[in-house]
């Protein structure tokens, strides 16, 4: 027993404690976050643990804002991006939020990313007046100007990309006899409300069945089977890149040819249907709003020649491949462009402000067509997308722009 | 079982230290406040978890489970029936005390690594349940619930995160008396004995499977008492804070801080809230991996945890001091 | 009835990966009498030495072979120099040591290799061979894992190595005494479990994807399977993860459906042990006063 050791320990955490506040309390004149020379920008990604792949987003904010920095940075300063791991546990987000936004003393927070990570401090940046914007997640919550007004999400949202495939659904297969298989956390269940909701009253007779799976699961073969035997026509795949592959390969090699909606978080061409098969994928839809890097549809668009140059030059730890790192290069490009918008007014307020006034803008790599566009009571980013049906080799786009 | 009674020179020690905590919130940002209160909530939980592994021998890989029992209960509470935060740490202690006491009866069927497995599955399956349709009205399902920080009463000047820091303080100091009482009495010795000889024990007298299945319950009441805290704090629950992760690092806590020992738990606790944070800003690029190598250089410096390094280190400087006295002495003479 | 087919073979296909993983945990344990927690993030690592290995154009056998063999040092490696150091810790010090590893392989792997899927090669046909129901692969998995069972087998019955291996996890002191190099022994178990490891890994590479988190998921199932079957029981390790495997599709296609498939899963497991607590083929022991 080592009772009388109890007072060491405390005493040790009275000088940790001691000396880790003596960092960190910097000076700022107005609003925190900001000097002559430097914009301090506060995120989260999960950097460590089981969602690690998300990671590689965060890393290429950082590298975004590396290039902008050796350019100069914009109007003279330098942006300081402090990416934090919050190793996709809401608890920790609530830490590292804290440290960013108490201690850090950021001016923002942009592309947090994850759905319960940011439910987690939505209250308390509101709370606290603190810009938490870009979020990048799916959920429709984002946008709730009235009740959370610091708070602005970055894309499409899940349940809205969903409505596309109900619209598409109504008006070319009323019949459909739909079986869904999604993630079983708020990302797969806001997919399937946004579906029923776009079903309206059909999604009862439509919707014939309905399986979920966990991150844990090592194969979603199962599930698979499950909802073929259910006698659907046509199948509704929300999942994560992994579990979509398998899904592709699965429902192609039991011989189920159903109409395959497949939701626009894993439809990269390099890292999704390339490893379950290109010939497995054909004929498959998906809604897109940016351009996939591994699309050789692409390749010679100047906006993406411009992507690649900056991944080569400045993100070459990373793997082109990866359809995650398309919305890093994105939310950073928004962020550089919202601080030239704020100018020298670089207050939090004015920064929400400038969030709000955002009108038909076309961002690099977006489709063409789809443009950024906010009003003082629409905080949503991006709300529309165009079908894309999967010809072997690239996703051949097809009808109109869907959204406003 | 060396320390467990109090001399006068300890309790001087412990009221410095306790002295000491009631000063930290002042004298830090509200930031640290906010880290150190966590680092209250698991050492009360690191506490239970010790009695039940490092005094009994009953390993528990989902100590995490009985933790977010704890936190919904007092999430459910404020949440849902609109009962002040203080009324749902004991209640959700209770609760988690009869859950524990229940899975104890299973748990006495299996050993060694069984029983990890048995607790691991139980670790695991705990998001799994709270996300379950059937608990959606009361547990939120996957989005969870957002409650309120209190304000502190009675009109005291202090912040909300003072406040709780407080709280939180005040309760792990009942828990902590509470649990020394139980260690240094007969149950306590009863659960050494269990763990380190079963049959000897069962043959002095010692109903075994009482003690062990009532320590489960206790050690689960700390980690219910710690999740409620521990939600208070966060004000927010949801399955993803609870996922096998959370057990886990409550095992490296109780480990790293020392097994079988009161003074660990603070250390363990320490551990688990700060070095994760110091590995992020070492490596961007691999933070687990620099907290891996962390862990390991714990487990060879200090074999036997922090407490029993620090006990190590203490006992030498204590014997040095009095040679040179008794030399000071001689010399004197 | 055709889909319960698919899903029994569906799940035998997903218990012999679990078998697979459940056999490098039967061996360790047979020659140290612990579980390794890493020993799914030690396959991963290994499947990645065999992915870069065919990258870099070798024929599919020979980064097999080589992958085996680098495997067996990679483990000799990591029981000399850090398992050693903490030999008489309690066995709760070897689980944190057993974490860390885990941790620190799965971030490196992710760091070097990045964590998108990758595609691993399967050496079996791609048409069917067996039916409409189980890919030539999954089937393939199957007999690679009865192989690696015959193989152990034979080791442990008919070897001296094997025998003084059984016997230094047995009584390490006696084992001493009688000559044993006791220290080796504990290596050479970790050497042959990352080989086996490695070939669980690259089996189940084909199935589920490669990626830096692909065994965290099979690794409770491993676990599961290994102690259902009998820990010190290569059999009934095999037994163990196709029960678990066809048990939890079962549960989540006809019974409680996937939401809680692994928790029902693993409570019938449980429920076993506390009837049967050395596993379904287990020895029984007597505890010696």
């Amino acid at each position: 027993m080592a009772f009388k050791n109890m007072y060491a320990a405390l005493v040790i955490a009275g000088f940790v404690g001691a000396l880790l506040t003596g960092c960190g309390e910097q000076q700022s004149t107005g609003d925190p976050g900001v000097t002559d020379t430097e914009i301090k920008i506060g995120n989260t990604n999960p950097y460590s643990g089981p969602a690690s792949a998300y990671g590689t987003i965060g890393r290429a904010h950082t590298a975004y804002f590396d290039m902008i920095n050796e350019q100069g940075g914009v109007n003279g300063r330098k942006i300081n991006f402090i990416s934090l791991d919050d190793g996709y546990s809401p608890p920790r987000t609530v830490e590292q939020i804290r440290k960013l936004v108490e201690e850090e003393q950021v001016l923002f927070l942009a592309g947090t990313l994850g759905t319960p990570t940011n439910t987690a401090i939505h209250k308390y940046v509101n709370a606290q007046q603190v810009p938490h914007i870009f979020v990048n997640t799916g959920a429709s919550k984002w946008d709730n100007p009235q009740n959370f007004p610091w708070t602005m999400g970055f894309n499409l949202s899940y349940p809205n990309e969903a409505k596309i495939y109900a619209m598409y659904l109504l008006e070319n297969k009323p019949d459909a006899k739909i079986a869904i298989l999604y993630q079983n956390d708020d990302y797969g269940k806001d997919y399937v409300h946004g579906l029923k909701d776009g079903l309206g009253d059909k999604a009862e007779s439509m919707i014939v069945a309905e399986t979920s799976y966990e991150v844990t699961d090592p194969t979603v073969d199962s599930q698979i089977v499950s909802l073929q035997a259910s006698g659907a026509d046509t199948f509704f795949n929300v999942t994560t890149p992994k579990f979509a592959a398998q899904a592709i390969r699965k429902v192609y090699d039991i011989g189920w040819r159903p109409l395959h909606i497949l939701n626009n978080v894993s439809s990269s061409v390099g890292s999704v249907l390339k490893p379950a098969g290109l010939e497995k994928s054909v004929d498959i839809i998906t809604a897109v709003y940016w351009k996939d890097p591994t699309d050789p549809q692409w390749a010679d668009s100047p906006d993406m020649k411009e992507y690649k140059a900056w991944f080569e030059k400045y993100y070459s730890e990373g793997n082109i491949e990866d359809g995650f790192n398309v919305p890093g290069y994105v939310i950073a490009w928004g962020v550089a462009e919202l601080l030239k918008e704020c100018g020298d007014d670089l207050t939090r307020a004015n920064v929400m402000k400038q969030m709000a006034l955002i009108k038909d803008v076309e961002a690099p790599l977006m489709l063409p067509g789809i443009k950024w566009n906010t009003s003082a009571d629409d905080f949503a980013l991006i709300e529309s997308g165009q079908l894309a049906r999967f010809d072997g080799e690239q996703w051949v786009l097809f009808g109109d722009i869907i959204g406003n | 079982m060396d320390g467990m009674h109090v001399n006068k020179t300890r309790l001087i020690v412990i009221g410095i230290a306790v002295l000491v905590a009631f000063l930290l919130p002042f004298v830090v940002g509200s930031y640290r406040v906010f880290q150190f209160n966590l680092v209250l909530v698991y050492a009360i939980v690191l506490l239970g978890l010790n009695m039940l592994t490092g005094y009994n021998g009953q390993i528990s890989l989902g100590h995490g489970a009985f933790y977010a029992i704890g936190a919904y209960v007092a999430a459910i509470m404020m949440d849902k029936l609109g009962v002040p935060y203080w009324a749902t740490v004991p209640a959700a202690g209770l609760v988690c005390f009869v859950a524990g006491f229940l899975f104890g009866f299973p748990a006495l069927r299996l050993h060694g690594h069984y029983l990890a497995l048995a607790t691991f599955a139980l670790g695991i399956s705990m998001p799994q349940i709270l996300k379950y349709k059937g608990l959606e009205h009361w547990t939120g399902g996957v989005q969870g619930i957002v409650i309120l920080k209190p304000q502190a009463p009675f009109g005291l000047n202090v912040s909300q995160d003072q406040w709780l820091y407080l709280f939180s303080l005040f309760v792990a100091l009942f828990m902590f008396w509470l649990a020394w009482n139980i260690l240094r009495g007969r149950i306590g010795r009863a659960m050494v004995a269990i763990r380190d000889h079963p049959i000897a024990a069962e043959a002095m007298g010692i109903n075994v499977a009482a003690v062990k299945t009532l320590t489960f319950g206790v050690s689960a009441l700390y980690a219910g008492v710690g999740g409620a805290l521990g939600a208070i704090v966060v004000q927010f629950v949801a399955p993803d804070s609870f996922v096998a992760l959370v057990s886990i690092s409550f095992l490296i806590g109780i480990v790293i801080g020392g097994l079988a020992s009161i003074s660990g738990v603070i250390y363990g606790a320490i551990f688990i809230q700060f070095v994760p944070n110091i590995a992020d800003e070492i490596s961007k690029a691999a933070p687990w991996a620099v907290y891996g190598l962390f862990l390991l250089a714990f487990v060879f410096l200090a074999p036997k945890g922090v407490a029993g390094l620090v006990q190590l280190l203490w006992g030498k400087a204590e014997a040095s001091w009095k040679r040179t006295r008794a030399q000071k002495t001689t010399l004197q003479s | 009835m055709e889909a319960f087919l698919h899903q029994v073979f569906s799940g035998l296909a997903n218990g012999a990966i679990y078998a697979s993983l459940a056999l490098a945990l039967v061996m360790i344990y047979q020659s140290t009498h612990h579980i390794n927690f890493a020993q799914g993030e030690m396959a991963m690592f290994s499947t990645y030495l065999a992915w870069a290995m065919i990258n870099a154009g070798y024929p599919y056998w020979i980064a097999f072979g080589l992958t085996v063999v680098a495997s067996f040092f990679i483990g000799l490696t990591i029981e000399r120099v850090i398992v050693r150091r903490v030999a008489g810790a309690p066995i709760l010090t070897l689980v944190v040591v057993f974490i860390a590893l885990l941790v620190i392989l799965n971030s490196i792997t992710g760091w070097i290799f990045t964590y998108t899927i990758k595609v691993f090669p399967s050496p079996f046909p791609e048409q069917p061979l067996f039916g409409p129901y189980i890919s030539s692969h999954e089937a393939g998995v199957v007999g690679v894992s009865l192989v690696v069972l015959l193989l152990l087998f034979l080791f442990f019955r008919f070897t001296t190595l094997g025998l003084a291996m059984r016997a230094t996890a047995e009584n390490a002191l006696s084992s001493r005494l009688s000559g044993i190099r006791v220290g080796w022994m504990l290596a050479l178990g970790w050497g042959l479990a990352a080989s086996i490891g490695a070939i669980a890994g690259m089996m189940v590479a084909p199935i589920v994807y490669l990626d830096p988190n692909m065994m965290s998921g099979i690794l409770l199932y491993g676990i599961a399977a290994a102690l259902m079957g009998g820990i010190d029981n290569p059999f009934g390790a095999v037994v163990g993860g196709l029960i678990v495997g066809v048990l939890e599709n079962l549960m989540g296609a006809y019974v409680v459906g996937t939401e809680l498939k692994l928790t029902v899963a693993l409570m019938l497991i449980i429920g076993v042990l506390i009837f049967k607590p050395t596993g379904l083929f287990g020895r029984h022991f007597v505890t010696r006063v």
